[in-house]
């Protein structure tokens, strides 16, 4: 598994990358595309939503399943990656490239795994 | 095979319409502008076309089809002859009930039938499918809970081997769903359920028996604590083929039902409907039902009446009458001793399938099943690779319908079979030998399983590509 | 008796020895025995001869009208033969929802070719593989176009009062608010819509023609429901839209209606169609079976059952519809019935429809005391005053003939293409006669 170091984890399996600028992006873990196969559809917020700690602000789909994205923060969306919802196909390819939402005025945040921490949570699943 | 659309040529058309013996009009001010494309075939053609369409479709008529919790059970033809009749398609549903006598004897007959398969008192023939008798039955709890002031009952408790539609038709129902999980024998986990219940339970959804087949022994236990709870109990008749006849939902305790016309009472699926789903309940519920209530008038005649309190209609008219005629046909013709006599013959079938099977497969669950029985592929998977949709892609090259895949959802690489009460056992064996070889190809010739289907009109879709790029209609660009 | 049990006492007894046990009760041993049913109490089984005469007597209990002049939402039009014929074919009769991809390739194109066709009929881009009715497609139709912040469903009082019940039923299950517009003059109040939807609305529902058979600015409607920023659906006779205006050319984001004309007889109210179409921005609220083309291993072209994480079997408590089904034998009736009839038989045959509903009007008004009851353009229904009216609708009765349905309003009639300008003729005089 290749988790970069410089991401936080959620149990939920979404990675958030914290920026400079105090914004965040969040996406879904490869563990996690692995898991639900090759996406067809990414349901996503729209900018100005507030998204809240360890609830779902999103929905990804495969062929024969679908799962919760539940946000690693709250705070509130001030973009959305279109590139994604056009071609789902992206977060198979390179999830840690593939955020889902970038997020501001983070308030409140969910418990966080390191890279390690999550790896060897994944290891016990 | 080519598309309607790809045949025949502008212009061309079937002589169906008279000219006109009026004078001519149309309605000012709301043409169409917007171009119709629509085919343009000789009937020859059109004929011909869906002849092939039929060749590329497989039924009961032509196989096997042991589909696990779909009752495919062969499908009489008197039922069609008698769903066929003028005096019944020929019906105006709103013609009145001096006009409609013989469509109110339908529904009265069929409704007191049921209700003594089922130990109900009252049926309501209006639901056109499974989940839409859940959806009724689920309206009837809520009713009568809110007739008697528990609107703090929203909670509907549900197994996670249950169907999809259960939770999804209380959800539409307002209802908040708690998912309790099975016992390791895949029946109600009695601890969890009593840890569920409280003063916030509305009520209880189960098949039994249950989605793997087997009857859930402690049933009394299970509607008894729900009931003490202050719940209500609602029986998926999913499974009802197996007791009908043998043993009652109404006796186990449950308060209302709904049947699947088209799985326990031989209607034909049509390809995915249309299906029938009335709803069976209790005295204490009949008040909120929907639909027709038939009533009598001192004469003796038919009349067509609404429940006192009824919560409303959840389809226009009475039901899908043409269905509830072929099923009533079915109950005529087997009458008393036919009803049990294909719930036995039901469950024997199954538990010689599964006999004969588990020297080769591993059973989910190794006990006497009753209609149907889950096969787990689990570790066939994980010996040779091959996966229950390879093993069910391998039985299409042999004439045989899979069984149903990957359900339930508590059981890895689930294979549902039920064979039904109206195969032969020359049937069965010839299928059981398919299961075996494919079994044996599995280990010896995995590739043939992998490259399966090689025999059907087409091979293995695109399921990802379908679903990427959604391809809905025929572009006539 | 007959059970359709095919297997005789020595194969039985084979099966149990197979099983390891000595009777069929012996399997049903988990069954508490204090709960076994000792007899059903039903009649005895019975030939299928006798069986036959039975269905057959029940049937000469009602009474097949020669001449229907009532419609209110069931509608008698003529289904070509080879409708019929296509639609008995056993493997399509008796084949079930299409899992299995490969051996149901019939049965999914039959469908792409359907949901094709119901796009071409009502404007739209995506139509669903067809849900139980018309009531409940209206009904669905709700759930798809609510939002987080849009929440509040409105109705038209002019829509079949039969599709308002359902529609309020489902609303009230779902514990969404649903507002009725009023009616005036036969249409649906424009201003009392215009002041009812606020930021909160979620969708506006109204039907064309209505239910008392007049046509609705349906284009105005649209533009006070888009206005306040919701969806506007309509609900559309798939007879009248081979010559009248789409739900499409009136700015309506989702089409729904009765599938029944095409090709569904009467049959006392069902089985019917409902078809559900709507905009490529909408697709995935869509609920029900879709059907999408792909191709195989080979690239051979294909259909597959396709958007399935919309559905209960995936979403389960998170699905916004349960349905599981569709009514694919009667989808395929109607592909059959608009294939056959193409696209000047539809036109031909709307055409009759709204004709001799004019021609009946015009007769019927002449009869004093017979009045349109509301001044504005019909397609095939039309309402009037009635004097007498039970008096003359049974003497229309005994003459084979079903009249108006009586309504609030007045007597609803309808008038299609199977009926003739001599039967008409008839039903005027007798109710001529009657009120002379």
């Amino acid at each position: 598994m290749n988790n970069p170091k410089n991401l936080f984890y959620t149990k939920s399996h979404e990675w958030l990358k914290k920026n400079e600028d105090g914004t965040a992006y969040v996406g879904l873990t490869d563990f996690a595309q692995a898991e639900l196969g090759d996406l067809v559809f990414v349901n996503l917020p729209v900018e100005g939503d507030p998204v809240t700690a360890d609830e779902a602000f999103a929905d990804v789909e495969s062929v024969k399943a679908v799962s919760d994205v539940n946000s690693p923060v709250t705070a509130t969306v001030v973009a959305v990656n279109d590139e994604v919802a056009d071609e789902p196909a992206k977060i198979n390819e390179s999830p840690y490239d593939a955020w889902l939402i970038q997020v501001a005025d983070i308030e409140d945040t969910a418990e966080l795994l390191s890279a390690e921490e999550y790896e060897a949570f994944v290891e016990n699943q | 095979m080519k598309l309607i659309f790809e045949r025949g040529f502008e212009g061309q058309a079937l002589c169906l319409m008279p000219a006109c013996d009026v004078p001519e009009c149309t309605v000012e001010g709301f043409e169409r502008e917007q171009e119709l494309h629509l085919p343009h075939l000789s009937e020859n053609e059109l004929s011909r076309h869906y002849s092939e369409i039929a060749k590329r479709v497989h039924g009961v008529n032509d196989g096997f089809y042991p589909l696990g919790s779909c009752t495919m059970k062969y499908n009489p033809k008197i039922n069609e002859e008698a769903a066929a009749l003028p005096g019944f398609t020929g019906i105006h549903p709103l013609q009145g009930d001096k006009n409609t006598q013989g469509c109110l004897e339908v529904l009265d007959t069929i409704e007191k039938s049921l209700a003594e398969i089922s130990g109900m008192d009252s049926v309501t023939l209006q639901p056109a499918a499974g989940a839409h008798g859940e959806f009724t039955g689920l309206m009837l709890i809520k009713s009568y809970l809110n007739s008697i002031g528990a609107t703090e009952r929203k909670k509907i408790i549900v197994p996670d081997s249950a169907h999809g539609t259960n939770p999804a038709s209380a959800v539409m129902c307002g209802f908040e769903i708690v998912n309790i999980p099975s016992a390791p024998d895949g029946c109600v986990d009695l601890e969890a359920l009593k840890g569920a219940v409280g003063e916030d339970t509305a009520g209880l959804m189960l098949t039994n028996p249950n989605t793997v087949g087997v009857f859930d022994k402690n049933i009394l236990e299970i509607t008894k604590i729900v009931h003490d709870a202050g719940g209500l109990c609602y029986y998926d008749g999913a499974n009802l083929n197996a007791v009908m006849g043998v043993v009652r939902p109404g006796d186990m305790g449950f308060d209302c039902i709904h049947f699947n016309l088209h799985k326990t009472f031989s209607t034909p699926h049509g390809g995915g409907g249309p299906g029938s789903g009335p709803v069976g309940c209790k005295a204490f519920l009949a008040p909120f039902l929907p639909g027709i209530r038939v009533g009598r008038k001192p004469c003796g005649c038919y009349k067509s009446e609404k429940a006192e309190q009824s919560f409303g209609e959840v389809k226009a008219f009475g039901g899908n009458f043409l269905v509830v005629v072929k099923a009533l046909t079915y109950i005529l013709t087997l009458g008393k001793e036919g009803i049990p006599e294909a719930a036995k013959n039901a469950v024997l079938n199954a538990n010689y399938m599964q006999a004969c099977l588990k020297e080769d497969f591993d059973l989910a669950y190794d006990v006497i099943c009753m209609h149907e029985f889950v096969l787990t592929l689990d570790r066939l998977h994980k010996e040779t690779g091959i996966s229950a949709l390879d093993l069910a892609k391998g039985l299409l090259d042999n004439g045989i319908h899979p069984p149903t895949m990957y359900f339930p959802l508590i059981v890895h690489e689930a294979l549902m079979i039920e064979p039904t009460e109206t195969e032969p056992k020359e049937m069965m064996d010839e299928a059981i030998a398919v299961f075996k070889e494919l079994k044996r190809l599995a280990y010896e010739e995995p590739q043939v399983l992998h490259d399966a289907p090689v025999k059907t009109p087409v091979r293995r879709l695109d399921d990802v590509r379908a679903a990427r790029t959604p391809v809905l209609r025929y572009s006539f660009e | 008796m007959g059970s359709y049990v095919p297997s005789g006492i020595s194969e039985r007894q084979e099966m149990l020895k197979k099983i390891g046990v000595s009777s069929v009760e012996e399997l049903y041993a988990a069954v508490p025995s204090e709960m076994l049913v000792g007899s059903l109490d039903l009649p005895e089984g019975k030939s299928e001869l006798e069986v036959s005469a039975l269905m057959q007597e029940i049937s000469e209990k009602n009474k097949v009208f020669k001449t229907v002049l009532r419609g209110a939402g069931a509608y008698k039009h003529y289904i070509p033969a080879v409708v019929k014929s296509v639609t008995s074919k056993e493997q399509l009769v008796t084949a079930y929802t299409p899992y299995q991809a490969e051996i149901s390739q019939g049965i999914l194109q039959s469908i792409f070719e359907y949901q094709t066709m119901i796009c071409e009929l009502t404007g739209m881009d995506v139509s669903n593989a067809s849900v139980y009715d018309g009531a409940t497609a209206m009904a669905e139709s709700v759930a798809m176009c609510k939002e987080r912040k849009k929440t509040k469903a409105y109705i038209s009082a002019t829509v079949n009062p039969q599709y308002l019940a359902v529609v309020k039923t489902y609303c009230s299950a779902s514990g969404t608010d649903l507002t009725v517009i009023p009616e005036k003059d036969g249409k649906t109040d424009m201003e009392a819509l215009k002041a009812a939807m606020g930021a909160d609305a979620a969708c506006f529902l109204s039907q064309q023609p209505n239910f008392y058979g007049v046509m609705e600015d349906c284009t105005a409607l649209a533009e006070i429901t888009h206005a306040a920023g919701a969806k506007y659906v309509l609900c559309a006779n798939p007879i009248s839209l081979a010559l009248c205006k789409t739900p499409r050319e009136y700015g309506a984001d989702v089409a729904v209606g009765e599938g029944q004309p095409l090709g569904m007889p009467l049959s006392f109210g069902g089985p019917y169609l409902g078809f559900m179409a709507t905009t490529t921005a909408m697709q995935r609220k869509l609920p029900g079976r879709i059907i999408g083309e792909t191709v195989d291993v080979e690239g051979k072209r294909g259909y597959v059952l396709t958007l399935q994480a919309r559905e209960q079997h995936i979403r389960r408590e998170k699905a916004s519809s349960n349905i599981c089904s569709n009514q694919a034998l009667c989808a395929l009736t109607a592909s059959v019935y608009m294939a056959a009839m193409g696209k000047d038989g539809m036109k031909q045959a709307a055409k009759l429809c709204t004709s001799k509903a004019h021609y009946l009007a015009e007769q019927l008004t002449a009869i004093a005391g017979v009045e349109m009851v509301f001044d504005a353009p019909y397609f095939h229904e039309f309402v009037t005053t009635l004097p007498k009216q039970n008096e003359v609708l049974s003497a229309l009765e005994n003459a084979g003939i079903l009249g108006g349905l009586p309504t609030e309003k007045g007597v609803l009639w309808c008038v299609t293409e199977v009926v003739t300008k001599a039967e008409l003729d008839k039903a005027v005089a007798i109710v001529k006669e009657v009120l002379a």
